[in-house]
């Protein structure tokens, strides 16, 4: 018995060292991707970084042909549109997921699903076209002209509808992430274990408290998960945006003026940059980009943990 | 414990042979074969007419097999200059400072010709006539309404709505946007300094689509809008084009034919290297929105049998290919040019000895 056990620690070590060195270097090949990935866009984003300094942030002007470059509009465009996105897509998305998990009868939650799934594989440039052709005519025929006589005081309805804009593109991206937001929290909320739900219940909870109190307080941290996919999703996303949101660098307040991102710049003019320091500033936009994602999903993640730590407190 | 040790060896394995298998691609010897492979990169907008070349030119030379990608003009001229390609592509001219930079002597090789046309979307889709100044202005922002009494003087007879213009312009780099700006900066002296030449440029107003078609969708869903397309995706889709005051003071149609005398209207004064600009042409019948498209080879070729190979089919391209450029819905070179270009294919050489026979 004795033997036994001994022999097969021997064979045991050495194959768990085999293993654990083997996935060690499957961990750091991805850290030296990482790196690799940051170094190459540093050197070659450093003539752009020498010419322009901290200009190429808090600057507007994108000037190819001058070779005067500022991604300020770029920034902005690529924030505001993304946050758009998410105040549209998370309510609906937090709020589908809460229907199939806690209200729907079990025959509704499955042909649901695999539509989502469906919504999830369509590629992004069938979204884009879509945008072009079906969303931004009716945005520009019926949504703006109402939104602009309804609340066209606020700064952020006036101007002429063009259709194409920022509005345009915050839209199209709460489409494409709202499938990722939903099935991420569905499975999230499937989690939660059913004595929770019963806890409350027994308590006199309405179904609504149930929701609200038991499940969705118990699975904010996965929640959280679900819509920083969506944010890192509409950081990203190039083409839908590309061809709807007008592409002009330029800051406004309004959301049916035209806006730029920075995925969108480095996607268009990428191909037929030929100067240097042109091929430079927009590499250095992908550095920019890399950098946004990031903080966002730093400050994201911070966010969870402050939330996580509060939970905590209370239950204690 | 005892079923662990299998398990772990077995995961162990699968790693070891997935690394060995991505070695084992990574520096496996490409397949080999008889057949020549000429690589090429560039220009998107000849990608049609390049690639029915390639097909047709099997049948005349079975030995070469060409692969091109069309990843854009820039990508042409970086891959050409860094040597990674047997011949570049591109829409516009290399500059001087890129052509001293290049490791050898680059020949500009006109291939065909495109053109770019205005179009827009007005209620009744009326015949339009625009002057140059006309469209400077307008994509300059300065006139803003399409019933501007400068509008209505050229287009005597057309009802023009009381709508405001709304410019859109190709929002991803490209030949196209390169004659486009180039025609405008010949023709107003405001455009020239305060936007340039240029494959993107910084636009005083107007919306950005993503390609010919992300324009002409933008155009067609917008009405008082005004885009700028190729001729061939305008006449494909039949947009409605405007036609166009040239030098001469005629008003002309963009067409194939009109593309093809602008070329001849600058035969006469060609440059040597070809890197002419065809916009704002002398001659009656010339459009005047119009530009050769290159092809980039080295004048010393690095491999005598590859050399050879690429100057047969540079001589086969500007002769019998020209023959498929209608259908595709590009200008074939005028006849004056081609002399001209066959001059031209006839200086490359391999280690100083020329490679095209005597013919």
């Amino acid at each position: 018995m004795r033997r036994l056990a001994h022999s097969t620690r021997v064979t045991g070590g050495w194959g768990d060292h085999l293993f654990r060195l083997l996935i060690r270097a499957a961990a750091l090949i991805l850290l030296v991707i990482v790196l690799g990935l940051v170094i190459v866009m540093i050197r070659a984003a450093f003539p752009s970084i020498r010419a322009f300094g901290w200009s190429f942030l808090f600057t507007s002007r994108w000037d190819p042909v001058a070779e005067k470059f500022g991604a300020l509009p770029l920034i902005y465009g690529t924030i505001v549109s993304s946050v758009l996105a998410l105040l549209i897509a998370v309510p609906l998305g937090i709020g589908a997921a809460v229907y199939l998990s806690e209200v729907a009868p079990p025959w509704i939650s499955p042909p649901i699903s695999f539509l989502i799934e469906l919504l999830a594989a369509v590629p992004s440039v069938v979204y884009g076209l879509w945008g072009i052709f079906i969303l931004a005519p009716w945005l520009r025929t019926q949504v703006q002209p109402a939104l602009g006589a309804t609340l066209g005081f606020l700064p952020l309805f006036q101007g002429p509808p063009y259709g194409v804009g920022m509005l345009a593109a915050g839209l199209i991206l709460a489409i494409m992430v709202v499938p990722f937001i939903i099935a991420v929290s569905r499975e999230v909320l499937l989690a939660v274990p059913n004595a929770q739900r019963e806890a409350a219940l027994a308590l006199g909870a309405t179904r609504w408290e149930t929701t609200r109190l038991a499940v969705l307080r118990y699975a904010r941290s996965g929640l959280m998960g679900a819509v920083l996919l969506g944010l890192g999703r509409s950081l990203g996303e190039t083409m839908a945006v590309t061809m709807v949101i007008g592409n002009r660098p330029e800051i406004s307040a309004s959301l049916f003026a035209p806006g730029y991102t920075m995925a969108s710049m480095i996607a268009n003019e990428f191909a037929e940059a030929t100067s240097d320091l042109y091929l430079s500033a927009l590499i250095e936009v992908g550095l920019l980009l890399f950098v946004v994602t990031v903080i966002v999903n730093a400050l994201a993640r911070l966010l969870v943990w402050s939330v996580g730590g509060a939970v905590k407190a209370v239950r204690e | 414990m005892r079923s662990n040790v299998p398990a772990s060896l077995i995961l162990s394995v699968a790693l070891l042979g997935l690394a060995g298998l991505v070695l084992t691609v990574g520096f496996a010897p490409g397949p080999v074969s008889a057949q020549m492979l000429m690589n090429g990169t560039g220009a998107t907008f000849p990608y049609p007419i390049y690639s029915k070349w390639f097909d047709e030119y099997i049948k005349v030379d079975p030995s070469v097999r060409f692969n091109y990608q069309s990843i854009g003009s820039g990508g042409g001229i970086r891959q050409i200059m860094e040597r990674t390609v047997d011949f570049g592509a591109s829409d516009g001219p290399m500059t001087d400072e890129q052509l001293t930079k290049a490791p050898g002597e680059l020949f500009h090789i006109p291939t065909v010709l495109g053109a770019v046309v205005p179009t827009y979307n007005l209620p009744g889709d009326p015949k339009l006539r625009f002057t140059s100044d006309l469209l400077a202005e307008i994509f300059l922002g300065k006139i803003t309404k399409w019933n501007d009494p400068r509008i209505v003087a050229v287009n005597p007879g057309v009802a023009l709505p009381d709508r405001p213009i709304i410019v859109v312009h190709r929002s991803d780099g490209s030949g196209t946007t390169y004659i486009w700006t180039d025609y405008l900066a010949k023709v107003s002296k405001e455009w020239e300094q305060r936007v340039g030449r240029g494959t993107s440029v910084n636009w005083p107003v107007g919306l950005g689509g993503k390609g010919n078609e992300g324009v002409a969708g933008q155009v067609k869903s917008t009405p008082g809008a005004i885009g700028y397309v190729e001729l061939a995706y305008a006449t494909k889709n039949n947009l409605p084009a405007a036609a166009i005051r040239n030098q001469a003071g005629k008003f002309v149609e963009p067409s194939i034919q009109s593309t093809t005398a602008a070329a001849a209207g600058a035969a006469k004064n060609m440059p040597s290297d070809f890197r002419v600009s065809l916009t704002n042409p002398p001659g009656e019948d010339a459009y005047p929105i119009a530009s050769f498209t290159w092809l980039l080879v080295y004048k010393d070729q690095p491999h005598q049998v590859k050399g050879q190979a690429l100057v047969k089919f540079l001589w086969w391209a500007i002769h019998d290919g020209q023959k498929y450029t209608s259908n595709l819905l590009y200008a074939p070179l005028p006849s004056q040019v081609v002399s001209q270009i066959e001059a031209k294919v006839k200086q490359i050489t391999y280690q100083g000895k020329p490679l095209l026979a005597a013919r």
